[in-house]
C-alpha cells in the first residue's frame, strides 16, 4: 500500500494487534501524517480559533450583530499550515478526489466526540457548488467530507454562481451578499460541513437562510480553520 | 467571414501537434462541437483498458495504485482518473483527449537565424557538425557526451540553425524549470528574429504555438508529433530518468521522422550500454570550452562524521582544510546529503566560518534546497558575490554556473550522492577560463562505490581529452 500523497510505501508493522485484523486502511504515511497539524489547547469556544479568550473578538462582533449569531459553534480539525494548503489545493482544485479520503477518521471522530447530541434529530448539509464550478470540478469537496459523518444528509441548498471565496479579500466576503437559496423548509437541527473557515461568512450565509426557512438551531464542523 | 479566416488560421497553430483536455482548448462549445463534427478536430482515448491494466494514454501511466475512482458529477457514474499527471489537468475515462486533424503548420525557412556573435572551438565544432548531420540525414537518434562546461548549448546553435533553415520545428526540453529559465535569455539572443516560447509550470504563455520551443520535460505531455527535432537536456536527470511518463511522453511528441539529440555529461548504463552495442550513435567532447582538465575530487576520511552530523556539526577536517585552500580569494559551495542537514548545520556552520574569521558576518552564508521559495534569489546573490559561502542540497548539482568556485562534500558517500551526481557537482568547480583549476573536497567516513567510479570516470574524461 502506497501513501496517498508521498506515494511511498506503507510498511505496517505487524505486531500481535493487528496480526489477525484485516488489513486497515491508513491514507498517509507516519511522515506525511505528522505534517498534519491539530488544533489543540485553548480554543474560541464559538468559532475553534486558537485564542486564549473564551470567545474571541470577531465571533463577539457576530454577536453584536442586530439578528445575532445565526451560528451555534464551529468545530475545526486542523491548523491551515503550508502542508494542508498543498493537500486542499491539490484535493480541490486539482481534482485529485482520493485525497479526501485522509480525512475520514478524523472527520468520524471529530462528528462523534463534539456533535453527539446532535446525532438523532440533526440533519448534515454539506455547503454546495455552484452549477458552474460542480461541473469543472466534478465533485463537491464538502459533500465528500458529509459522507463521512454517520448521520442523515440532505442536499437543500443552492448556490448562486460567483467568484471563488479564495479570490476575495476579507471585506469582500465579509460583506458579500448571500448566494444560497432554498426551496423548501426543514425544521430540524442543521450540521453543515464545509472545507474551510476563514471568515465564517460562508457558513454564516448558509445558518441564517436555513434559520429563515425553519431551522432553529444551526452548527458547523470543518475540516481547517484558516 | 474575415474574422473567422484569421481565427481559424491561429487554430491550427494552437492545437496542431497537440494532445488535449477539454478545458485546455480555449473555444466556445458551438465552435468546438462543430469542428468536431466536422472531424477537424477528433476524440482520442483517455483512459482505457490494456489486458488486465489501465493506461492513461496522456502520460502512459499503468500502475494501478496511481489510479483512483471518482464520482463524476457530470456523467452520474464512478469512474477512473489518473493521479499521476494529475498536475497537468485531470484525465477521466469518460473524458476523451482531442487533437487536431485539421490542416497541418508549414513551418517557415529561416534565411540565416542565428545571430550569435561567439566562436566555437574546435572540439565544440566538431560536435556542432555531427548535430547538424543527423539533423540533416533525419537519423534518429545521437547521444552528445559532453563533459560539464564543455558549452553545450553553444554546441547547439548551428543544429538549430541548420534545423530552422530547413522549415523544421524544434523543441529543446530539459528536466528542470529552473533551467528553462536560465536557457531562455540566451536562445532568444542567439535567435534574435525567430519566436522563442518558453514553457513550464507557472510560465507566462501556455500556447505552445512557436517553431522553436524551450520547455520541461512535463511539457511534453501535451504533444503529440509535433517535432522534427527534439534535444532533451540532462537526459540523465532526475525526474526524467525516474518517471516513465517523461521518456513515453517524448516518444509521442515527435513526428514519424524526428531527430532526437540526447545532452548528457553523466550518461547512465542503459545508454552506455546501448552505446556499446552500437545501437546508439555518440559524439563525445571530452575538453572543457576553456581547454583546461576536469579538476578531480580529493577524498579525506573523516572518522567521526556520524557523530558530528548527528549534532549538525561539520567535521573536523572540513576546518582545516578551510585555511589551507590553495585560492582562498574563491568562494564555497558546500553540498549535504539532506534538507534538515542543510538547514540544521548552517547556523552551526556559520558562526564557527566568523569565528575563524573566514566570514566578516553571518550574512555571507546561505543554504538552498528544492522547497525554499527564495532559491532563485539566493543563487544570484552568490553568483554576484554577495554571498561568500552557499551550503546546498543536490539541487544545485548541474545547470549551474559559477566562475571561481571550490567544491565541498560533506558525507559524500550517502546514497543521494550517485555516480552521476558527485561527477556533477565536481563538475562545479573551475568554469571560468580565468580560474580553471578549483579544489573539489570529498568528505567521507568510507568510501563508497559511486565515489570511486566519479573519480575514475573523471579521470578518464580526462585522458580521454589528452590530458595526464
Amino acid at each position: 500500500m502506497e501513501c496517498l500523497w508521498c506515494m511511498e510505501e506503507i510498511i505496517v508493522e505487524i505486531s500481535w494487534i493487528n496480526l489477525f485484523q484485516v488489513e486497515r486502511q491508513v491514507a498517509l504515511c507516519s511522515r506525511c501524517n505528522e505534517q498534519l497539524e491539530k488544533i489543540t489547547g485553548a480554543r474560541c469556544k464559538h468559532c475553534s480559533r486558537q485564542s486564549t479568550q473564551d470567545i474571541c473578538p470577531d465571533c463577539k462582533w457576530w454577536k453584536s450583530q442586530e439578528k445575532g449569531d445565526p451560528l451555534e459553534k464551529n468545530f475545526s480539525i486542523f491548523h491551515y499550515n503550508d502542508f494542508m494548503q498543498a493537500i486542499i489545493a491539490k484535493w480541490k482544485y486539482r481534482g485529485d478526489y482520493v485525497l479526501g479520503e485522509i480525512f475520514e477518521q478524523e472527520l468520524f471522530q471529530a462528528c462523534n466526540e463534539q456533535f453527539k447530541f446532535l446525532m438523532k434529530e440533526a440533519v448534515v448539509v454539506p455547503i454546495p457548488l455552484s452549477k458552474e464550478r460542480s461541473k469543472e470540478r466534478c465533485f463537491n469537496q464538502a459533500a465528500m467530507l458529509a459522507g463521512f459523518i454517520p448521520m442523515e444528509k440532505r442536499n437543500i441548498l443552492s448556490r448562486i454562481h460567483g467568484e471563488k471565496q479564495s479570490k476575495k479579500t476579507r471585506r469582500e466576503r465579509i460583506s458579500a451578499t448571500n448566494p444560497f437559496f432554498m426551496s423548501e423548509s426543514l425544521n430540524k437541527p442543521v450540521l453543515l460541513v464545509d472545507d474551510i473557515y476563514t471568515t465564517g461568512t460562508t457558513l454564516r450565509h448558509a445558518a441564517s437562510l436555513l434559520k429563515a426557512n425553519g431551522s432553529h438551531k444551526v452548527y458547523a464542523l470543518t475540516l481547517v480553520r484558516g | 467571414m474575415e474574422e473567422r479566416a484569421i481565427s481559424s488560421e491561429h487554430l491550427k497553430f494552437l492545437l496542431s501537434g497537440k494532445l488535449l483536455l477539454r478545458q485546455e482548448i480555449p473555444l466556445d462549445e458551438i465552435l468546438f462541437q462543430k469542428l468536431l463534427q466536422q472531424q477537424i478536430i477528433r476524440k482520442a482515448g483517455s483512459i482505457v483498458q490494456k489486458g488486465f491494466s489501465n493506461q492513461c494514454l496522456r502520460c502512459g501511466n499503468k500502475k494501478t495504485s496511481l489510479f483512483a475512482t471518482i464520482p463524476c458529477g457530470t456523467c452520474s457514474k464512478t469512474h477512473l482518473y489518473c493521479r499521476n499527471c494529475i498536475a497537468m489537468g485531470r484525465v477521466m475515462e469518460c473524458e476523451p483527449l482531442y487533437e487536431w486533424h485539421g490542416e497541418s503548420v508549414s513551418w517557415p525557412n529561416h534565411l540565416e537565424p542565428c545571430t550569435w556573435q561567439g566562436q566555437l572551438t574546435l572540439v565544440q565544432e566538431q560536435a556542432a557538425n555531427r548535430i547538424i548531420k543527423a539533423i540533416r540525414k533525419e537519423e534518429k537518434e545521437l547521444l552528445v557526451w559532453a563533459v560539464c562546461g564543455a558549452g553545450k548549448t553553444e554546441m547547439l546553435f548551428p543544429g538549430i540553425t541548420a534545423a530552422l533553415e530547413s522549415g523544421l520545428r524544434i523543441c529543446i526540453a530539459t528536466p528542470r524549470a529552473d533551467v528553462v529559465r536560465e536557457l531562455l535569455p540566451r536562445l532568444k539572443k542567439a535567435f534574435e528574429n525567430v519566436t522563442v516560447e518558453a514553457l513550464y509550470g507557472g510560465s507566462p504563455t501556455k500556447a505552445g504555438t512557436a517553431q522553436l520551443i524551450l520547455a520541461t520535460t512535463h511539457q511534453l505531455l501535451r504533444f503529440k508529433q509535433a517535432f522534427d527535432v527534439i534535444i532533451i537536456d540532462e537526459v540523465d536527470a532526475f525526474p526524467y530518468h525516474n518517471d516513465a511518463s517523461l521518456p513515453f511522453a517524448a516518444n509521442r511528441a515527435k513526428k514519424k521522422r524526428c531527430t532526437t539529440i540526447y545532452l548528457t555529461a553523466t550518461p547512465r548504463r542503459e545508454h552506455r550500454k546501448r552505446i556499446q552495442q552500437k545501437k546508439l550513435e555518440q559524439v563525445f567532447v571530452p575538453i572543457r570550452f576553456h581547454g583546461q582538465p576536469l579538476p578531480v575530487p580529493q577524498k579525506k576520511i573523516c572518522f567521526s562524521l556520524k557523530k558530528d552530523l548527528k549534532k549538525f556539526l561539520p567535521p573536523k577536517e572540513f576546518f582545516t582544510w578551510i585555511p589551507n585552500r590553495k585560492n582562498p580569494a574563491r568562494q564555497l559551495l558546500i553540498f549535504v546529503p539532506t534538507i534538515a542537514l542543510a538547514e540544521n548545520m548552517h547556523s552551526i556552520m556559520r558562526r564557527y566560518l566568523v569565528g575563524m574569521n573566514f566570514l566578516k558576518n553571518e550574512k555571507e552564508m546561505a543554504f538552498v534546497h528544492a522547497e525554499d521559495p527564495n532559491r532563485e534569489e539566493k543563487v544570484l546573490l552568490f553568483r554576484e558575490k554577495k554571498i561568500q559561502v552557499l551550503l546546498t542540497t543536490t539541487i544545485l548539482e548541474r545547470g549551474v554556473t559559477f566562475p571561481s568556485v571550490d567544491v565541498a562534500i560533506i558525507d559524500s558517500g550517502h546514497k543521494v550522492f550517485d555516480e552521476a551526481a558527485l561527477v556533477q557537482i565536481a563538475g562545479r568547480a573551475g568554469r571560468s577560463p580565468n580560474d580553471p583549476k578549483g579544489e573539489v573536497l570529498f568528505f567521507h567516513d568510507g568510501k563508497s562505490d559511486a565515489m570511486e567510479e566519479a573519480i575514475l570516470s573523471i579521470k578518464q574524461m580526462n585522458r580521454r581529452g589528452g590530458f595526464k
